[in-house]
């Protein structure tokens, strides 16, 4: 299995550099020397002293983001969809939605640390008395019996608590078949998924159920996501995204 | 993530408890409020929650090239909700720059399915998709050359699905553009005959589409400052969202949030006619930077700059957004529909690009029939007449609703639904 583990990582590795060394460039290509005046150029109809909402995000390895942001689409679409797929075609809705609840129930480990970081008091209590109630009288976290007597469900990661003790997002990030990030939240993922794995060394819990749990999970998750890649209807697509990441987040942080 | 934007592009709803004393007791007066929030829950029509729908892509052109940067785009998606035993069927036409999943046409497809009838759902030919899949000369927006379109991946469709299974008659529905479509897909449909729709429904359609698309470009002039204050009324927008967001129970930004969003923030009518205003700019922007790449007309891109799978659009998506329905019109749409006819006036061109074009036809047709809101934003003051006075007792004016705010309101359901099943 640690071989296995060591092959994935490798080939990971190997995909991102490929990735970034290949089809880096974001330009356009051009025939001729001089660039054929459009009805509408942007020195015509731009003013330069407007601010622009993307002026805000840092996007510096463009290239790199578009190239992995496909890489998800084909992914998505001969992979991951076809699996998921499969998983709501062969699991009963009862089920699926046991399976679902059960892995929000495990993110409340992740909420709860972060709160405690970020010195939320009402969170820290409110997320450890969904834990409990959940994962005892919930038949671990199958059934979300703390939504039924109102606990209120909060979803904190460590980007987040980066975020609250003011780093900021740093440069935009594609992250392979997870999507949109930032460096600061791609940092935060890390944080979070190496603190869920000390737990399961306490726990003793064996590789092969790990990688069970971690594939079930990304299927739950993907299940869960009604984005489909590149049937939104606009040819920005990548910058609305982006956008739109970057919007949601700013406004996790602040509640 | 899909959900804040749409929320930009307005489809949220809103509870409001008035109650009306009238027989139509559609809750919302407000026409920019209906036309941003729709129809509360409780006043929607039950509909159940799942049915056979199935997601499909065809390919409508073997020969088309698609540009490098809409590699994803070659074939054309629709949906199909099938009947087991022989059913009518019925086509949806979405609206501008709407797709064939949107809310409104999977809520007309639940409603047509539990009548009893065979759904499929196509996207508007203003729509992205459709532009580069399926609109053969890529130039969306012409009343004849969109029908044309339509008419031929209804019958690229039906094609596959003929010798599966049985269809006792067809019809034809849209809302908004796509309400405009079906009339001349119905008109079409007299000489081509593949279908002999046995009824069509036009549901909100605009009468004349330059007094439409004018209307819908002064909207913008609601924002604060003008569009180029946008950036400003967006981040106020997530400012007021915020607000909301971080005192509410969820964690999700979901259908519920946003309606609680709007009962807090509540937002004025010129709010409500900006975020109208912006939704339709997106619309605009899509189609025009998408048939832009089609043709190589040059109208943002420059006809000698090819973009690549990973090219970044950058200025060209702004300039897109700063750019309305009404340029893409006149510099665009006109010069080209000319190249092809060069005694074309702009005015005939106007003219051309309404119901009143085929007048004649649409007054003897007893087939078409018309559902529309007497406070409809997209017409002109006193263009409502229009369709009494055309379709007589075949058009059904509702008092309220805005521009499609009531098409899940139960009468509007039950009317849709009468309209294809007497």
């Amino acid at each position: 299995m640690k071989t296995a583990c060591k092959q994935l990582q490798r080939y990971l590795l190997l995909l991102v550099a490929v990735l970034a060394l290949g089809a880096c460039s974001t330009a356009p290509v051009q025939q001729g020397d001089a660039v054929i005046e459009p009805s509408f150029s942007a020195d015509r109809v731009l003013d330069d002293d407007v601010t622009y909402l993307s002026d805000d995000i840092s996007d510096p390895w463009e290239g790199f983001n578009r190239s992995m942001y496909r890489f998800n689409y084909r992914f998505d679409k001969y992979v991951f969809l076809p699996v998921v797929n499969g998983y709501k075609a062969i699991t009963p809705d009862f089920l699926e939605q046991g399976i679902h609840n059960f892995f929000l129930n495990l993110e409340d480990i992740t909420t709860f640390f972060n709160s405690i970081l970020q010195l939320s008091g009402t969170k820290t209590v409110q997320t450890t008395g969904r834990f409990l109630v959940n994962t005892t009288v919930g038949l671990l976290g199958f059934i979300d019996v703390a939504s039924m007597i109102d606990i209120p469900k909060h979803d904190e990661d460590f980007g987040q608590t980066l975020g609250y003790w003011g780093v900021g997002n740093g440069p935009y990030l594609v992250l392979p078949i997870l999507g949109p990030s930032n460096v600061r939240d791609g940092v935060g993922r890390g944080v979070d998924w190496a603190v869920l794995t000390a737990i399961q060394d306490e726990l003793d819990i064996k590789e092969s159920e790990r990688w069970a749990l971690a594939v079930m999970k990304a299927i739950d998750t993907r299940a869960n996501v009604a984005f489909r890649y590149y049937e939104t209807g606009t040819p920005f697509e990548y910058d609305w995204v982006r956008l739109l990441y970057t919007t949601k987040r700013k406004m996790d942080i602040e509640k | 993530m899909l959900r804040i934007l749409a929320f930009l592009l307005a489809a949220v709803w809103l509870p409001t408890g008035w109650a009306s004393a009238n027989a139509y007791d559609f809750p919302i007066d407000n026409k920019f409020l209906a036309t941003v929030v729709g129809t509360p829950p409780e006043y929607r029509a039950e509909l159940p929650k799942k049915i056979p729908l199935k997601h499909r892509s065809i390919t409508i052109f073997e020969d088309r090239e698609v540009p490098e940067a809409f590699f994803f785009d070659a074939k054309l998606r629709y949906s199909r909700a099938l009947q087991k035993g022989p059913a009518p069927l019925v086509f949806l036409i979405a609206g501008t720059g709407a797709a064939y999943n949107g809310g409104k046409n999977v809520n007309m497809a639940r409603a047509f399915y539990q009548a009893g009838f065979h759904v499929v759902s196509i996207s508007s030919p203003t729509y992205m998709n459709f532009i580069v899949a399926a609109s053969r000369s890529g130039v969306p927006g012409h009343t004849v050359e969109d029908a044309e379109d339509i008419y031929r991946v209804m019958e690229t469709i039906w094609d596959t699905l003929k010798d599966r299974i049985e269809v006792t008659d067809f019809y034809v529905t849209g809302y908004s553009l796509g309400g405009f479509n079906a009339a001349f897909v119905t008109w079409l449909d007299e000489t081509k005959q593949t279908f002999n729709f046995r009824k069509a429904l036009l549901i909100n359609p605009p009468v004349r589409l330059y007094s439409s698309i004018s209307l819908l470009d002064r909207m913008l002039e609601n924002i604060p400052g003008g569009v180029d204050n946008f950036p400003l009324f967006y981040n106020r927008l997530v400012e007021h969202l915020t607000r909301v967001y971080k005192t509410s129970d969820t964690v999700d930004i979901s259908e519920d949030f946003l309606y609680q969003a709007f009962e807090a923030v509540n937002p004025d009518n010129e709010e409500l006619a900006a975020l109208i205003g912006v939704s339709f700019r997106i619309s605009s922007a899509n189609m025009a930077y998408t048939t832009d790449l089609m043709t190589d007309f040059g109208y943002i891109k420059p006809k000698n700059i090819t973009m690549t799978k990973n090219s970044s659009p950058g200025e060209y998506n702004r300039v897109a957004h700063h750019l309305g329905f009404t340029d893409f019109y006149h510099v665009y749409f006109y010069p080209y529909q000319k190249a092809k006819n060069p005694s074309l006036t702009r005015s005939e061109l106007i003219n051309a690009m309404s119901l009143s074009s085929i007048e004649d036809y649409l007054r003897s047709a007893e087939k078409i029939e018309v559902m529309h809101n007497m406070d409809d934003i997209i017409l002109e003051p006193g263009d409502i007449d229009f369709f009494p006075r055309v379709f007589g007792d075949r058009a059904k004016i509702y008092p309220r609703g805005g521009h499609c705010g009531n098409m899940d309101f139960r009468d509007n359901v039950t009317h849709m639904v009468n309209v294809f099943s007497k």
